[in-house]
């Protein structure tokens, strides 16, 4: 490498590492969040559901309905009286009343009543329903079979971690070169630089070289502290992730550059990247999947960098998904990376 | 010294918008010469210094810089001088010394590292980091990441504004060094001491143009008088009048400036009496009296009727 590269990027790393709040935000924050995530998302047992049965003052329910409920173990039942039974259910403190009629027994009638809005009352009603038919003497046409799954790559952790990387590398990359520049600028510093013979695409390979270096240490953190914590799963291929990385860092780059091609201010740089990327907070499904906004959005949200980043990194990790799978999200993500820095040396303000 | 001017700038304009800061500048500087280019702030010296350092683009005339020009031969330009510009803010968290291998690095030929940081005084300061240095470190500092590259030709744009008298005595040795080595220095200043200590010639800038060139010497001696007489009267003093006065015996010449009045005086020895007597006779109050030896302040005053300070 040539001396002037070397010290140019060696600049770089100084400068980042010797500003802790930088250090803290690319490395920290992240895990601090991810830990936050993991664990108020944490895995619980599934829900019981609690229901009512409705018996009339000084009388005993039917003792076959209500064996059958309490046999089944997704209900917890209790018996209610007429008056109280009104305002449980009105409260949500149950989910269901069952009202068996006076004249219960083989071939009787039970009533439910429920909140056809609410998700559990509906679930409750099936579990109720199979609990009392199957003791009453149904005989399922189809046998089944039933194996439960819970396992790492379902859960939310495993689902935000990715959409973690994939801002954080964002983040980095923008700020990494955006703030620095304008900063430079603001200072009459890049003015001095390019009054000496100094090569401006060193200068501008030195971002991109310290990008690289440091997102090398981010990925590392974040992804070997979700998996030593949370057990995150990594199925995909390690260098197929290096590669998503990589096209990623040189895209957010890119946008970041970008943003400081004219500005002379870190107020308004800080004002365009935050314009820039809360779009991409909210739509490009870092947290929840994207796909529960409108389908007239979804063009528009698929063409977002970070929407593409986050794809292939739940694709890679999560899916194992292999090269031809994470095409597409790479194939936008690498022509942010080309049509930003295209765009921005053609404008940028070096003075 | 080579009979080639290291810096030959031609029919120089530059305009913002409809302000006019370089309005057809000529200049010549031998090697060798510490040039001053010497006025108030917004006469355009900065931008004639930007101009020559390449930074910014002229609207017309041509720059000629150690026989180059910036059209074609930019690189090789920026490899022979050395710039400190008005208002580098250097990276607050690098240290003096990495500042300065970060310049040498850009510099196929240069000093050393440590060599520069002993010529401007900061071997005690070398690992320490920029942001915790003084006005007059920094400064010193920026004078350094110019010479590192051991230029030819020095450009410092107001070298000592804002210093202490300190750090701007430290400052003035410093070219002082540069100078003995035979290389060329140009400097803008709006300090006449500055320029009569550093400069063996001098260019007076207002308005985008020059309007008087010379050693400080020659300048001063324009006026036609080595010193100034400045006087304030109380009663009475409005009646004074600027031919009379001008007339007094060792005067040669007199302005007012807001009732506080200044005689050019070639010998102080005879307008002094002259000038008592006449006070004395127009029965005029004396408030203030002082005299001092002309200076390029001086020089500015009676070419603009300004001040360099607030003109």
């Amino acid at each position: 490498m040539r001396d002037s590269l070397a010290q140019l990027t060696l600049v770089r790393f100084r400068e980042f590492f010797r500003e802790p709040d930088a250090v803290f935000w690319t490395f920290a924050f992240p895990i601090l969040l991810a830990s936050g995530l993991g664990i108020a998302f944490r895995h619980r047992p599934p829900e019981l559901l609690h229901v009512g049965v409705r018996v009339p003052a000084g009388a005993t329910a039917a003792p076959p309905l209500l064996a059958a409920l309490r046999g089944d173990h997704r209900l917890t039942v209790e018996t209610i009286d007429d008056t109280a039974a009104a305002s449980a259910l009105r409260t949500g403190r149950i989910a269901l009343l069952i009202v068996p009629s006076a004249d219960t027994g083989a071939g009787g009638r039970v009533e439910y009543q429920y909140d056809e809005a609410r998700t559990e009352a509906r679930t409750a009603r099936l579990i109720v329903d199979d609990a009392i038919q199957s003791t009453g003497g149904r005989r399922d046409p189809v046998a089944i079979g039933e194996r439960l799954v819970s396992e790492p790559g379902s859960r939310y952790i495993d689902f935000v971690v990715p959409g973690l990387l994939a801002m954080n590398l964002m983040g980095s990359g923008i700020w990494g070169l955006g703030f620095s520049i304008v900063d430079a600028r603001r200072r009459k510093l890049l003015k001095r630089l390019v009054a000496t013979p100094m090569s401006r695409a060193e200068y501008l390979a030195s971002f991109l070289i310290s990008r690289l270096g440091i997102l090398v240490l981010e990925v590392l953190l974040l992804l070997g502290f979700a998996r030593f914590v949370f057990g995150v799963p990594m199925r995909g291929g390690v260098l197929q992730l290096t590669a998503i990385c990589l096209v990623s860092a040189l895209a957010f780059g890119g946008v970041g550059l970008l943003i400081a091609t004219r500005a002379r201010t870190t107020e308004a740089v800080n004002g365009l990247m935050n314009l820039v990327m809360l779009p991409m907070w909210i739509f490009s499904g870092v947290f929840f999947a994207s796909s529960n906004f409108p389908a007239a959005f979804q063009p528009f949200i698929r063409a977002l960098p970070l929407t593409a980043v986050v794809n292939a990194l739940r694709l890679t990790m999560l899916q194992g998904a292999g090269w031809h799978a994470v095409a597409p999200e790479m194939a936008i993500a690498a022509a942010w990376a080309v049509g930003s820095f295209a765009v921005a040396l053609r404008i940028f303000r070096w003075r | 010294m080579t009979s080639a001017p290291a810096l030959s700038v031609r029919g120089l304009r530059k305009a913002y918008g409809e302000v006019v800061a370089v309005d057809g500048l000529d200049l010549d500087v031998p090697a060798g010469e510490c040039f001053g280019l010497l006025g108030p702030n917004g006469a355009g010296k900065t931008t004639t210094v930007e101009i020559c350092e390449g930074l910014v683009d002229p609207d017309g005339g041509e720059v000629e810089i150690l026989g180059r020009h910036w059209s074609s031969n930019a690189r090789a330009i920026r490899e022979r001088i050395g710039i400190a510009l008005q208002e580098t803010q250097l990276s607050d968290k690098l240290t003096v010394s990495e500042t300065l291998r970060l310049f040498r690095s850009f510099y196929p030929k240069g000093r050393l590292v440590e060599d520069v940081i002993a010529i401007v005084q900061l071997e005690e300061k070398r690992g320490a980091r920029v942001g915790g240095l003084s006005g007059g470190q920094k400064q010193r500092l920026a004078v350094a990441c110019a010479l590192v590259g051991d230029p030819e030709l020095l450009f410092l744009d107001e070298p000592t504004t804002g210093l202490d008298p300190q750090a701007r005595r430290q400052m003035w040795e410093l070219v002082e060094q540069f100078k003995a080595t035979g290389r060329t220095v140009v400097l803008t200043t709006h300090y006449m001491e500055e320029a009569e200590r550093l400069c063996e010639r001098v260019a007076i800038v207002d308005r985008g143009r020059i309007i008087a060139l010379g050693t400080p010497r020659e300048l001063i001696r324009s006026l036609g008088a080595e010193h100034v007489v400045e006087f304030a009267g109380g009663t009475g003093a409005a009646g004074l009048d600027a031919s009379t006065l001008g007339a007094l015996d060792g005067v040669s010449g007199a302005r007012t400036d807001n009732g506080a009045w200044q005689l050019q005086v070639t010998e102080v020895h005879r307008a002094i009496p002259a000038l008592l007597h006449h006070l004395a006779h127009r029965q005029v109050e004396l408030l203030e009296l002082r005299t001092h030896s002309a200076t390029l302040e001086d020089v500015f005053v009676s070419l603009t009727g300004r001040h360099l300070r607030d003109a």
